[in-house]
């Protein structure tokens, strides 16, 4: 018989035991804090102001307006101009610049001539995604350049240039300027649930064993599920709290849209909090040490939610192992669900198949939670 | 009629591996006594009271505690129990008042009798006018007093104390001792480990185990009257450390120690042993100051059991 007593003893112990130990009022509180500023600021997908060397060996005020494009977009932020190749290498080399961009001697005259001028550019390529990005970019700016020449070309003439004979008017939804920040900071929220949650509990069990307390406490009549009960209540309290503090910032701080249903982002962060709390205790009963049991629930969700729920890498890219592999992460449908509550501002019957997922986990880790623990010394 | 019996033990068996902690131990302890459980470290003391508290799985034979089965029940024996182990295990970072209310809630302790209770246990413990003290700021005699407190907060009849008393000071222990004596009185059998002599002194019943096995159990008064097999001779003499070698293999000499500045030593028969060993040391070069018969103490009893226990298996 469940006793509600007991449940409320623990988790009134717990919450004086977390107030008192620094440690613990850290994870508490500075850590989300601290996690969403890093992720927040530190994970971009942007690619922006790349350092560049040009390579101007003309000279002349056609390649100089060229530089001038590259130097008034934001992409590209001109360091140096290079005299030389030698230079242009060691810069790649030592990674004082991404990307390089060499103007031939004799653009303007092919310019001139109507000739095709061709213009250089080496883009270090150990960042795969950076180099793509600013290919894309450069293309950009030279081919608006090569637009403006055509067009000057044809004026030249007496006759007016023609208007592109296609073009896309393009509109993207939800995330309207394509910032990889509103992307990403849900996201966060999501990794930062996952970590702070299962960290909190991993320690709460196994700190019995250390300190000698799980001797006394085994000895009293409470039973395995009220202990199970009454130490995660707190945490569910303080992992909500948690929740709505990286909420607020992502949406004060880094100005993200919250379009959803706050009761949609409180259920589903309930879910996932079962789910990551669970883990966390699991974790500790096994474990019983503090150090091998929060190290084990950094590596059992930080890795999982950073890699392998969405937020780095589209799962719709992965190779079909991988993807199913996925379907086992928790942070996967919680991903979908806090993306889309914060940016799409979704109804909850899209999101039912990501929160019955979130429901599933939830359940079973919190049975295997009450099973986990037994009333046994050695 | 009721079972004056609060714990019984039938052929209790743990075994970790190969390693038989506890070996066929049988005994019964009555209501309202104090019984005592004698032994070395590693004897199995421990062993056998976490199982009787239904912390460790019996590998075989029974236990009844309350009248309880031990290994069916845990549950139920732990609402008839107050269990104190040998390590302090109250909460270090909880203050005196909130360890008492949380151990109250952990044997849901009614609310309408809390208050009386916790005035009990701060007075009893003698940390009046320090219940909001960090309980790990306490020095120990403090610490293992309100542990007692926090333990029979729910008035259980039987209460569990594994070698409560270690690393208390002497007047610490005095009061401890005290208190469980009251308790006593006051019906609650109180089954205790130790390895304190003195302290096996104060039990109405002992039993003395070792190596896993019950080798003698009965008042301290009749262990000392019966247990011991032959009687024990006083002998001060010098030097003794020679002394001790003349009488290792002397004929009718069973066992020989120091006892502080003199020596023990159990014969078959101390009469006559007496002159024929004052005579075997003079001429081995030892001075005999006396030579006499005592009545022996719990250690002389403790050791000669013991050893006898040790003996055959040495050999073997």
């Amino acid at each position: 018989m469940m006793q509600f007593h007991r449940i409320r003893a623990i988790a009134w112990k717990e919450l004086i035991q977390i107030r008192r130990d620094s440690r613990s009022i850290a994870i508490v509180v500075i850590m989300p804090v601290v996690l969403m500023l890093a992720f927040g600021y530190g994970v971009s997908f942007d690619v922006k102001h790349l350092r560049t060397y040009v390579y101007d060996r003309e000279g002349s005020r056609q390649s100089q307006d060229l530089v001038r494009g590259l130097q008034a977009s934001e992409y590209f932020n001109v360091v140096k101009f290079a005299d030389g190749y030698d230079s242009l290498i060691a810069g790649i080399d030592s990674g004082d610049c991404q990307l390089a961009f060499v103007i031939p001697h004799d653009f303007s005259e092919r310019l001139q001539q109507g000739m095709p001028a061709g213009v250089q550019a080496i883009v270090d390529g150990t960042d795969a995604n950076t180099a793509n990005v600013a290919m894309n970019y450069i293309e950009g700016v030279v081919q608006r350049y090569s637009q403006n020449v055509q067009v000057e070309w044809i004026e030249r003439r007496g006759r007016s240039a023609p208007e592109d004979p296609i073009s896309v008017a393009g509109r993207t939804w939800f995330n309207e300027n394509l910032e990889s920040m509103a992307n990403i900071v849900p996201g966060v929220v999501v990794i930062v649930m996952a970590v702070v949650g299962t960290f909190l509990t991993s320690l709460t069990i196994a700190r019995e064993w250390e300190r000698g307390t799980m001797e006394q406490l085994v000895s009293t009549p409470v039973a395995p599920i009220e202990l199970m009960i009454g130490k995660l209540a707190p945490y569910l309290v303080i992992g909500l709290l948690d929740t709505a503090i990286c909420a607020a910032m992502g949406v004060f701080w880094f100005e993200v849209p919250f379009r959803g249903s706050v009761l949609v982002f409180f259920f589903s962060s309930i879910l996932f909090l079962l789910v990551v709390l669970s883990l966390g205790y699991v974790l500790s009963v096994v474990m019983k040490s503090q150090l091998a049991a929060s190290q084990a629930s950094l590596l059992a969700t930080f890795l999982p939610a950073f890699l392998l729920s969405g937020f780095m890498f589209p799962i719709d890219q992965m190779p079909p192992v991988i993807q199913v592999i996925t379907r086992v992460i928790p942070a996967r449908y919680f991903m979908t669900v806090i993306r889309s509550v914060f940016l799409k501002g979704s109804p909850i019957v899209v999101l039912w198949g990501d929160l019955l997922a979130l429901t599933i986990f939830a359940s079973i880790l919190v049975l295997v939670a009450t099973k986990a623990f037994k009333k046994q010394l050695g | 009629m009721k079972d004056e019996r609060s714990v019984v033990v039938r052929d209790l068996v743990k075994r970790f591996g190969d390693f038989v902690a506890v070996d066929h131990v049988t005994f019964d302890a009555r209501r309202g006594e104090i019984f005592g459980f004698l032994g070395p470290n590693g004897a199995g003391k421990s062993t056998t009271i976490r199982m009787l508290c239904g912390l460790l799985h019996p590998t075989s034979g029974e236990a009844l505690v309350a009248g309880i089965d031990v290994a069916k029940q845990p549950e139920v024996v732990r609402q008839n129990i107050g269990y104190m182990s040998q390590k302090f295990s109250l909460y270090n970072d909880l203050t005196v008042l909130e360890n008492i209310r949380f151990f109250g809630g952990m044997y849901q302790v009614p609310s309408s009798v809390m208050a009386e209770r916790t005035d009990w246990v701060v007075e009893m413990a003698g940390l009046k006018g320090r219940e909001n003290t960090l309980t790990g700021t306490l020095a120990v005699g403090w610490k293992q007093r309100l542990a007692l407190g926090c333990a029979v907060l729910h008035r259980p009849p039987i209460l569990f104390l594994d070698e409560p008393t270690s690393g208390v000071d002497p007047i610490s222990r005095r009061q401890f001792w005290e208190l469980i004596h009251a308790m006593a009185a006051d019906g609650v059998t109180v089954f205790v480990t130790t390895h304190y002599m003195d302290e096996a002194e104060y039990c109405n019943r002992l039993v003395l185990i070792y190596r896993g096995r019950l080798v003698a159990s009965g008042s301290p008064a009749e262990l000392k009257r019966d247990a011991m097999r032959g009687e024990l001779l006083l002998i001060e003499c010098s030097p003794l450390g020679q002394a001790l070698d003349v009488l290792h293999d002397a004929p009718g000499v069973i066992d020989v120690a120091v006892f502080g500045n003199a020596l023990h030593a159990v014969v078959d028969s101390a009469e006559s042993a007496a002159r024929a060993l004052r005579a075997r040391l003079e001429q081995g070069g030892v001075a005999v100051q006396h030579i006499a018969p005592i009545r022996p103490t719990l250690e002389d009893v403790f050791v000669s059991l013991t050893t006898a226990e040790a003996q055959p298996q040495g050999v073997a």
